[in-house]
């Protein structure tokens, strides 16, 4: 990929064989403007910031197929076909060499590629998708005739495992090496025989995910080796500036809007706090009681994040008055206070709606002598700490495992921990926004109510 | 490590404090366990790699739990030239790297010639501990006959799915000398597997999800069992539960007992149902524990039976409750990662004393004859050499010998008829084919 000023385009000439979603496996050979190659790595990482804050929310497969088709509509169509093909593999490659640079960075990256790529092959037709798994050339065949007989009642069996109640076997069915579909064994979604497993034609998706995940992981590496050797300092004056800028620190949701999950009223805060609250959020909040009041950190980080939550500008000047006052007196309160509750909502000065902080702004942070905020994890003692998780009900043993993430200085994974053993349940995509913890712990309360007797 | 020579005093005391005395005396069969790492490549053909075992790596450890790892060697003799300096009271099998685990600082960490794991066996370890909740007889490190059949059930279901479902063929079941079982898949697909694939295979086999937070470990979804899980408890679990678990364990006799399965079940009438019913019969029956929990079983599962469309965490609550007791409780980090050292067979097991056991094969198409408490231990191998029991130096070669009686001898015979010859048989004729294949390749090929 050429990088040029001139305002002339080259046609392309790069030839691809039309399949609707390029596979990235070689480097475009075009020339690419300069503004460009800025600019569409902007629109493919607000498609890709869009699929980050949709998994984030738990949106299910399907309301990810919807999002992604909205997000890639909005950022990516062009009414030329094969300049939206080329912006979409052009932004692709700009954002290998912002991506390739950390590991943290690489992770996310892949992710959320994978997670496109997954939802952008759902979206497809069926010939579509048999077309692009045939771009990876993957060891499959269909399974036909005799042979698809003699499984049918087993097939059916795995269909019912599954929660179908009728065992519609599909018509087509695809046997592969096992080893290619490594998530559909381990959750045991496909019937395996003799070293191979039967999938079905809706299954596909997880063959070409894998392989393509597989690829880019690769590629990731090799690109990284060659920033750090060659491109970085050759394009010092040119392009690695508009690389660095490209990479922003924290790309989740930003729980500026509260969603449905997120309303609470001042009465039932109190409750809410202990059964929902991450472990950073539950002490300040403890400590306000407490103490009946915060310095400016700790305003700052639980004053946002009970906004992210869906706490009122109301509600929370009564909340902070109320506790406020017992030490400060009303008049105080409203002098020195309230304004900055207000300035948070964007209600004073220069209006600006701030967000609440993500992790690894607050893991950043350096609470001083009489402050709260900061990140448990990284700023209590260990005795701290253990007594903290003994009060949100963690075992002994489930407090080992988060210790042993604090001592490797994985403080996120320790908080992740920490949720995986207070709601009995994993939480793959990690805690990186107090914001989700508590917006996937309501989405688990919530599920457990039982239904009404009948 | 060179020992001075020990007076015959010190020679018998340090018999009995390590395992030296099996690794001393060569009743550890050096040759056979080079033989099967070495997977056929002996040098004998020219499309052997004759580097190969030199790059697996073995871990030691000594007294004072001194613990070496990244141990490699270039033959049989040096890797039992090495145990006899060293005296290591246990040895690991590690993976074969990419370069001799020994000389890994040699190779810097880039480029091409990064030190990683290749090849690795998958493995499995099932540890008797993990079944503490459910086995009334023993805790902790015992075994007895009574709980032992959990292992048994454990190697017919596992290994059926290794053979049925991923078409495994060179599968050795190993007794880990105290305890447990392991099992290494030695086929070269899964020497190959990746970390993930590994992962795969484990989260496969993986039903109960043990966690002090739910009372409901094993939570069977959907509308019916996957075939494999079907098929295990068809051909093995439910068998098991309804005789043999239930006349060792009697897992309703007691309250406390039944109120452990009580809460597996998610509805809250059908649970007091059988409480209260359960509670008035206590004492009045003179029937025996066993009786008693079989009767209680069948309500149970009357009960369940006509109630399961209650809702649907109850439509397999029979199965689930066959599942939590009997079926195989892997540890998944021991499958999952390749560069996990696992315990070598026909070690000694470090603790317990002269009553250590060794670790023997165990023929899973026979596993019910196996057991735990009849393995030969440490003393009684001593004892043989003593009385001049066994002239066989158990390390030699001679396969023809059919006059061995000694105690490890039946052992080592298993070991190479059903698990070493057929699968050097195989790996040979894979060298051999790929030499082939490499050879058709390049006489093809005009380019130079």
């Amino acid at each position: 990929m050429e990088v040029i000023r001139s305002q002339k385009r080259t046609p392309s000439n790069d030839t691809v064989s039309n399949p609707k979603i390029p596979l990235y496996l070689t480097a475009p050979q075009m020339e690419v403007r300069l503004e460009e190659f800025e600019l569409f790595a902007i629109d493919r990482l607000r498609v890709l910031k869009g699929v980050s804050d949709g998994l984030a929310r738990g949106r299910n497969p399907k309301e990810m197929d919807d999002l992604v088709d909205t997000l890639w509509k909005e950022h990516m169509r062009d009414p030329d076909a094969s300049v939206m093909l080329n912006k979409d593999i052009i932004s692709h490659f700009v954002l290998r060499l912002v991506y390739c640079r950390s590991d943290e960075l690489k992770k996310w990256f892949l992710s959320m590629e994978t997670a496109l790529f997954r939802h952008r092959f759902r979206l497809q037709n069926f010939e579509a998708q048999r077309a692009i798994v045939g771009e990876f050339g993957l060891p499959y065949k269909a399974v036909t005739g005799a042979e698809l007989e003699g499984l049918k009642e087993r097939l059916g069996q795995v269909v019912r495992s599954l929660g179908q109640i009728s065992p519609t076997v599909e018509a087509v069915y695809y046997k592969v090496p096992f080893e290619e579909v490594p998530d559909l064994v381990a959750s045991r979604r496909v019937l395996i025989q003799k070293g191979f497993a039967f999938v079905a034609g809706s299954q596909l998706v997880s063959l070409v995910v894998t392989q393509f995940r597989s690829h880019i992981s690769k590629a990731l590496i090799l690109t990284n080796r060659k920033w750090t050797t060659t491109i970085r300092e050759r394009e010092k004056d040119r392009l690695t500036p508009i690389v660095e800028a490209l990479s922003t620190s924290y790309l989740g949701p930003d729980y500026s809007q509260s969603t449905e999950y997120a309303e609470i009223s001042l009465k039932d805060i109190d409750q809410v706090a202990k059964s929902s609250f991450p472990l950073c959020m539950r002490h300040l909040f403890e400590k306000v009681r407490e103490d009946h009041h915060l310095k400016h950190g700790g305003r700052m980080q639980l004053g946002l994040f009970l906004k992210g939550v869906g706490l009122k500008l109301d509600d929370a000047l009564a909340f902070w008055r109320a506790e406020f006052t017992k030490k400060v007196g009303s008049e105080r309160f409203d002098k020195e206070y309230a304004y900055s509750i207000r300035h948070n909502y964007g209600k004073e000065g220069k209006r600006t709606d701030y967000t609440p902080y993500a992790c690894q702004k607050i893991i950043l942070s350096a609470p001083g002598a009489g402050d709260h905020h900061g990140c448990p994890y990284r700023h209590f003692s260990e005795d701290n700490l253990r007594a903290a998780l003994g009060r949100m009900g963690l075992s002994s043993r489930g407090m080992e495992g988060v210790m042993d993430q604090v001592r490797n200085k994985h403080y996120q994974l320790a908080c992740t921990m920490t949720f995986e053993a207070v709601y009995g349940t994993s939480c793959d995509a990690g805690i990186n926004h107090p914001n989700q913890y508590f917006e996937e712990s309501q989405k688990i309360l919530k599920s457990k109510t039982p239904p009404a007797p009948v | 490590m060179h020992r001075k020579s020990l007076t015959q005093n010190q020679k018998i005391f340090s018999m009995f404090i390590t395992s030296e005395f099996t690794t001393a005396r060569n009743l550890f069969p050096y040759t056979d366990i080079h033989k099967w790492l070495s997977y056929g490549h002996d040098g004998k053909h020219p499309g052997c790699d004759e580097y190969y075992f030199g790059r697996r790596e073995f871990s030691f450890t000594l007294e004072n739990d001194v613990y070496l790892r990244y141990k490699s060697f270039k033959s049989v003799s040096s890797l039992e030239h090495a145990i006899k300096s060293c005296f290591p009271y246990k040895i690991d099998i590690g993976a074969v790297y990419s370069v001799d685990p020994d000389k890994r600082h040699a190779y810097s960490q880039t480029g091409t010639n990064v030190f990683t794991p290749v090849e690795r066996e998958l493995v499995f370890d099932i540890d008797i501990t993990d079944y503490d909740d459910v086995r009334y007889c023993c805790s902790g490190a015992d075994v007895c006959s009574k709980c032992w059949p959990l292992m048994t059930v454990a190697i017919k279901v596992i290994h059926t799915s290794l053979k049925e479902d991923f078409g495994f063929k060179h599968i050795l079941w190993v007794f880990s000398g105290r305890r447990g079982v392991h099992c290494w898949v030695c086929d070269p697909k899964a020497r190959r597997m990746t970390n993930e694939q590994r992962s795969a295979v484990a989260e496969y086999f993986r039903v109960y999800k043990g966690n002090e937070n739910n009372a409901r470990k094993v939570a069977l979804m959907g509308y019916s069992l996957h075939p494999f899980l079907a098929r295990s408890y068809v051909d093995f679990l439910k068998g098991f539960f309804e005789g043999e678990l239930q006349a060792n364990q009697s897992i309703f006799s007691t309250k406390d007992k039944y109120d452990k399965i009580l809460e597996m079940i998610s509805d809250e009438d059908i649970q007091s149902e059988l409480r209260e019913k359960w509670e008035k019969s206590a004492n009045r029956s003179s029937l025996s524990e066993e009786a008693i929990s079989l009767v209680r079983w069948d309500q149970l599962k009357n009960t369940l039976q006509s109630k399961k469309h209650k809702a649907p965490t109850l439509r397999m609550c029979v199965e689930e409750i066959v599942f939590t007791f009997a079926y195989p409780r892997i540890d998944l980090e021991v499958s999952k990662q390749m560069n996990h050292l696992l315990k070598a067979p026909f070690c000694v097991h470090p603790k317990t004393g002269p009553s250590r056991r060794v670790c023997v094969p165990i023929d899973p198409n026979n596993c019910d004859e196996f057991d735990p408490l009849a393995v030969p231990t440490l003393s009684q191998l001593i004892e043989e050499i003593n009385s001049g029991g066994s002239k066989m130096d158990v390390d030699d070669d001679d396969d023809d010998d059919d006059t061995d009686t000694s105690i490890l001898g039946k052992s080592i015979k298993f070991f190479r008829s059903s698990f070493l010859e057929p699968l050097l048989k195989s790996c040979k004729e894979e060298i051999e084919s790929l030499y082939k294949t490499k050879i058709g390749k390049s006489k093809d090929s005009f380019s130079w």
